[in-house]
């Protein structure tokens, strides 16, 4: 008997897993450490799943990351990806991309792209280009309204800027080595269209607008959880969002959700499928109980995903995952 | 039976048109995907056609689905609104348009 969560549409989403074989739904390994190491945000965007803001207190130890570097070692992740509230905003950041950049993984920052202007955290992108960190920025509309309804008054321009001085340093050009994608996700109750064309509007606008430059685009879907979740019910919206992930349901993208593969830690070590099961508090099933370091990676590895109706997200259309859609 | 005969709900059951024709249900399902789908045209340029044209055509259903396709694909507010101004124009063309009979019989008929 699989794991189903008391969630509004939880059962029709078991349902249509059930029918394509993939229910129960399984881990196949753990590839992608994903690491939430502060619930501290210079912002408080309206969409955002964990309630990051400037009065969130939760940071990651160092004691906590030692742990994580240390199951990072395990040959069988590829990827380590920082994420938060502003990952930025946890004071051994610095300490942590330096020690992971020993690894020779794939490192990844999430970072709203604005605190990089920030006094006291202006030095970061030379930081990051020193380890060959990739940086992720959040940029949710190429239109500047849409991204400053979403995330406050003034974010475009400063993210435009803040752009600019990555690309300085060598991010989103050609041959530099050094990786920035951009994440958009809609502003509002609705889903992203093609993670390509999309892409295209981007580099359209933001090349020949605002003369700044970015590798790759990744499109989210934005999961009815946290504060999208309030903004869905406040504003008559979550039946019909619910709905079109439903009718979206895609089996080919359910194949290939992002949990199947990724391991995600919380600031105090605990551990979850996805940075949305974290948001909700429900850890990983396994059949040993503890923290970052406590269980094996392969006993985590072969686990049952908790599921819940958020999880219509990831498989709506082409998928979402962090690294943007799952499917052509 | 509802007591309105336009439903929001009505929407989701658009893929069910073809319900008791179900082979010229299917080819105009056939004939839409690809009168709608990237051609020459974008899939952007199309569906800033369909919102003018749903505009016009008052219908509800198209108006919410084409809203939304144009908001997934980035477009922005401004250029949805353009789109809907040229369905207008060209709907008050129409009209203007023909006035030319209401004048020529009017020329015809006044001494």
């Amino acid at each position: 008997m699989g794991l189903k969560e008391k969630t509004d549409f939880a059962g029709n989403f078991i349902e249509k897993l059930s029918i394509c074989g993939l229910y129960p739904l399984y881990a196949t390994g753990v590839e992608i450490l994903q690491m939430n190491i502060t619930r501290r945000c210079n912002l408080s965007c309206k969409h955002c799943h964990v309630q990051a803001g400037p009065g969130r207190t939760e940071n990651m130890t160092r004691e906590t990351m030692a742990r994580c570097i240390r199951a990072a070692g395990d040959p069988g992740i590829t990827t380590v990806d920082i994420t938060g509230g502003a990952p930025e905003m946890n004071p051994d950041l610095e300490w942590l991309v330096v020690e992971m950049g020993k690894l020779d993984k794939r490192v990844l920052v999430r970072s709203n792209l604005v605190i990089l202007l920030e006094e006291g955290f202006r030095h970061l992108p030379a930081v990051f280009a020193a380890n060959g960190v990739e940086v992720v920025g959040s940029l949710p509309d190429y239109l500047g309204e849409g991204t400053e309804r979403q995330r406050g008054r003034d974010v475009f321009g400063r993210a435009i800027e803040a752009i600019r001085l990555l690309n300085g340093l060598g991010y989103g050009k050609p041959g530099s080595g050094l990786v920035l994608d951009l994440v958009h996700n809609p502003v509002g109750a609705y889903l992203p269209g093609e993670q390509k064309h999309l892409e295209t509007e981007y580099r359209r606008v933001l090349g020949g607008v605002h003369g700044v430059s970015f590798n790759g685009l990744f499109c989210l879907v934005n999961c009815p959880v946290g504060r999208y979740l309030d903004y869905l019910k406040n504003s008559g919206n979550l039946r019909d969002y619910l709905m079109s992930l439903e009718a979206s349901f895609n089996p080919e993208s359910a194949g290939r959700v992002m949990c199947r593969t990724t391991l995600s830690v919380g600031w105090d070590g605990s551990l979850y499928d996805c940075d949305f099961n974290q948001a909700l508090n429900l850890e990983v099933s396994c059949s040993e109980k503890g923290k970052i370091g406590d269980i094996d990676l392969p006993v985590l590895a072969g686990r049952e995903i908790r599921l819940g109706g958020h999880c219509l997200a990831c498989t709506a259309g082409a998928g979402s995952s962090c690294q943007g859609s799952l499917t052509e | 039976m509802s007591e309105n005969y336009y439903e929001k709900a009505d929407l989701e059951d658009f893929p069910n048109i073809g319900e008791y024709a179900p082979e010229a249900g299917e080819k105009f399902f056939e004939y839409y995907t690809v009168a709608t789908g990237a051609g020459k045209l974008s899939e952007r340029e199309k569906s800033l056609i369909a919102l003018a044209v749903a505009t016009v055509r008052h219908c509800p259903y198209c108006i919410d689905a084409y809203t939304g396709k144009c908001l997934s694909l980035g477009i922005g507010k401004d250029e949805m609104m353009e789109a809907v101004h040229v369905g207008a124009a060209m709907a008050a063309g129409d009209i203007l348009a023909h006035a030319t009979q209401m004048r020529k019989i009017i020329k015809k008929k006044e001494m």
